[in-house]
C-alpha cells in the first residue's frame, strides 16, 4: 500500500485502528517529497522537523484516545501566502523570501487544534498574480501529467503535490480561480467557497474582497472534512461570516435525483479545446443519468467579468501590497537610501517581479484622479449585475456545471510574453469571486492526455450541495482514481 | 453616463505617465522598463473599454460580498503581538524601535 496516495478518508481509517502510525505517514510523505519533488518544485519550504514533532503528538492523541478528529495526524501543506508561526512564508517573492511570521492563520490554527501535521509550503504565482505558477520569483512549478506544462495557478504548487501524493491534502487560495484551475488543470478536488466562509486572518491579501483560502483534495468526501474544521467565523476577520458552519459531510451519499443542474450557454465559447468540451458534456450527462433535471441557462454578463475582475485586482492589490517597503519586515534595501523614500524605491524595485509591478501599477492608474469613475466605479457597477446574473439563474437551478479553461494545461513558456493573453485563459473561472459564489472544480476527464475539470457553482453557502453533487459524481466516475505517471 | 465614466480610446499612457505612476506607487522602474510598460498597459486598458457597452446608469456599485454593515466590538484590551516578536521581523531594530533612513532630506 502507497501510504503517500493514501485519500484522508482512508488514512484516518488506519490510524484510528492503529495500523499505522501518523510517524510512518509523515515519513512516507516527506520521502516522496525527497524522491519527487526536485522534479516538480511544488514545495518552497519542507518543515521536515516540525512534521516529525506534530506527527508524533498525534501519535500521542491515538495512544490516548483523546482529542481524535479526522484530520489527526493527517499530512498536509499550505500555499505559500498563509501565514505558519516560525515557517517561512514568501509568496513566492523575492520581497518575503526571508520572512517568517511570528503568528499563525487562523486555518492553520484550526488544523493544528485537529491535529493535522504540517509539511511546508507550496509554491505560486507571485503573492498570487497569475495562472500558471510561473510567476514565482523562485520556479516555476510543473504539471505532474506533463512536465513540460504548466500546473496552473496560482495554487499550482498544492494542485501539483497533492495530485503526485506529496501531501495528503492541502490548502488554497482563490482569488480569481487560483484554486479551481490548477486543481482542474492536474486532476484533483479544489473548493473555492463562499467569500467570508473561512477566515482570511493571516492570509497574506491579494484581492481583499475577493481572497478565499479552500481545500484541494484528492477525493470531495476529504474535501468536505477539511472545509468542516476550517470554516466558521473569525472574530479576527471581520468579513467572516456568522451564519453557523453546517455538516458538510452528512448528505455525501444521498441521492440528488431532481436537482436542476443549469448549464450556462456563454461557458461553452467557439474555439473551446473539442476533449475539452466533450468531457464537460459527458459529465453532464453522468449527471444526468443519476437523476438531475438539465437545463441551459443565461449569465448575460459573462464576458464583462474579465475586465471588472482584473480592474478591481489591480486597484485593490496596489493597495494591499503597499505595506511591503522595507520598513518594517521583508527584505529592505537601504544600504544606498539617502532617504526613506529611496529605500521604498528600491526594495519595491528589487523585490517585486515584473508582472506584480505591473499590476501594482496599473492600479494606482485605474484609481488616480480623473480615472476613478471611469474606471474603478465603473467596474464596481459591472460588479453588481454580475451578481444579480448569479442570483437569478439560482432561481432557476441548483447547480451550474460549466469548465474551468476553454483549454487544458499550456506549456510551460507559451503564454508568459503577453500579460493580456494570459489574463484571457481565466475567462471561465472569475464571475464568481466578485459574486462571492462558492465553486468545486471535479476531475472529469482527459483531453490529448491532459485532465479536464469540470467546476460546479452554486450560490452563496451553498458548499454542502456542491459538495454532495461532486461526490455523487465520483461515486459513479473513476477519474479521481488516476495517478499521474511521475514516478 | 457622465462624461467622466466613458473614457475615450485615444487616452494613451505614455511613458512620462508610467514613471508618473512609478513614483506614486515608490516603485523604481528603468527607462527601458517604462517604455515596455507603457506599450503593455495601453493594450490592457484599451481592453477594459469593454465596460463601455455596459449600461450602468441605474445600477449602484457592488460592495464587499461579505457583511454589509461595519462590524464592531467591544472596546476592551487584549493581548496581540509582543513587541519582542513584532522586532523579530524588523530589518533593523534598536532598543524598542523600528530604524529607517532619515524621514526628511539631509540636503
Amino acid at each position: 500500500m502507497e501510504l503517500h496516495n493514501l485519500t484522508l478518508r482512508e488514512a484516518h481509517e488506519l490510524l484510528s485502528t492503529k495500523k499505522i502510525s501518523s510517524l510512518e505517514l509523515t515519513t512516507a510523505v516527506l520521502k516522496r517529497i525527497r524522491q519527487i519533488d526536485p522534479q516538480l518544485h511544488a514545495y518552497v519550504t519542507v518543515s521536515e522537523e516540525l512534521a516529525l514533532e506534530q506527527a508524533r503528538q498525534a501519535d500521542a492523541r491515538f495512544h490516548s484516545g483523546k482529542q481524535i478528529t479526522p484530520l489527526t495526524g493527517i499530512p498536509f501543506a499550505v500555499k505559500d501566502c498563509i501565514s505558519t508561526r516560525g515557517v517561512r512564508t514568501t509568496c513566492s517573492s523575492k520581497i518575503l523570501e526571508n520572512y517568517v511570521p511570528q503568528y499563525n492563520a487562523t486555518v492553520i490554527d484550526r488544523l493544528a487544534e485537529a491535529g493535522a501535521v504540517l509539511l511546508g509550503k507550496h509554491n505560486m504565482d507571485e503573492f498570487g498574480m497569475g495562472s500558471s505558477c510561473e510567476n514565482s520569483a523562485f520556479f516555476p512549478t510543473r504539471n505532474p501529467w506533463d512536465l513540460e506544462r504548466v500546473p496552473g495557478g496560482s495554487s499550482g504548487g498544492s494542485a501539483a503535490a497533492v495530485a503526485s501524493g506529496l501531501t495528503t491534502f492541502a490548502l488554497g487560495e482563490d482569488t480569481g480561480g487560483s484554486i479551481r484551475m490548477p486543481a482542474g488543470f492536474c486532476s484533483v478536488v479544489g473548493l473555492k467557497p463562499t467569500y467570508g466562509r473561512v477566515s482570511r486572518y493571516g492570509l497574506i491579501a491579494l484581492v481583499s474582497s475577493f481572497d478565499t483560502i479552500g481545500p484541494l483534495t484528492r477525493e470531495v468526501y476529504d474535501c468536505a472534512a477539511v472545509l468542516q474544521t476550517i470554516a466558521g467565523k473569525d472574530p479576527r476577520d471581520s468579513t467572516s461570516l456568522s451564519e453557523a458552519v453546517p455538516d458538510y459531510l452528512k448528505n455525501l451519499g444521498e441521492p440528488i435525483k431532481g436537482l436542476r443542474l443549469g448549464i450556462p450557454k456563454e461557458y461553452f465559447l467557439p474555439g473551446m479545446e473539442a476533449g475539452v468540451e466533450k468531457s464537460i458534456r459527458e459529465a453532464v450527462r453522468t449527471l444526468e443519468g443519476l437523476g438531475m433535471q438539465v437545463r441551459e441557462v443565461s449569465l448575460p454578463h459573462t464576458k464583462y467579468a474579465l475586465p471588472v475582475y482584473y480592474l478591481l485586482l489591480f486597484a485593490e492589490a496596489s493597495a494591499n501590497l503597499a505595506r511591503f517597503d522595507g520598513a518594517r519586515f521583508g527584505r529592505s534595501d537601504r544600504e544606498q537610501a539617502k532617504n526613506v523614500v529611496d529605500m521604498y524605491l528600491q526594495t519595491r524595485r528589487e523585490g517585486f517581479g515584473t508582472e506584480v509591478k505591473r499590476r501594482i501599477m496599473l492600479g494606482a492608474y485605474v484609481l488616480s484622479a480623473g480615472y476613478y469613475d471611469a474606471y474603478y466605479l465603473k467596474a464596481q457597477k459591472v460588479r453588481t449585475l454580475l451578481r444579480r446574473d448569479f442570483e437569478t439563474v439560482f432561481e432557476q437551478c441548483d447547480v451550474l456545471a460549466a469548465p474551468i479553461c476553454p483549454t487544458t494545461a499550456f506549456k510551460i513558456g507559451e503564454k508568459i510574453d503577453d500579460p493580456l493573453t494570459m489574463y484571457l485563459s481565466d475567462i471561465y473561472v472569475v464571475a464568481t469571486n466578485p459574486a462571492g459564489v462558492p465553486a468545486l472544480n471535479v476531475p472529469c476527464g482527459f483531453s490529448q492526455g491532459m485532465p479536464v475539470g469540470m467546476q460546479l457553482i452554486g450560490k452563496q453557502l451553498s458548499e454542502a450541495l456542491l459538495l454532495q453533487v461532486g461526490h455523487a459524481y465520483q461515486m459513479a466516475t473513476d477519474w479521481h482514481k488516476m495517478r499521474p505517471p511521475v514516478a | 453616463m457622465t462624461s467622466k465614466e466613458q473614457p475615450q480610446s485615444t487616452d494613451t499612457i505614455g511613458i512620462e505617465m508610467v514613471k508618473h505612476v512609478a513614483l506614486l506607487v515608490r516603485l523604481g522602474i528603468t527607462e527601458e522598463e517604462a517604455r515596455e510598460f507603457s506599450h503593455q498597459f495601453n493594450a490592457i486598458i484599451d481592453y477594459f473599454h469593454l465596460l463601455n457597452e455596459v449600461d450602468t446608469a441605474s445600477v449602484p456599485p457592488a460592495n464587499a460580498s461579505g457583511p454589509s454593515s461595519n462590524v464592531l466590538r467591544a472596546d476592551q484590551v487584549a493581548p496581540s503581538m509582543s513587541r519582542e516578536d513584532f522586532l523579530k521581523n524588523a530589518p533593523q531594530a534598536e532598543g524598542s524601535f523600528v530604524r529607517v533612513p532619515g524621514v526628511l532630506d539631509e540636503d
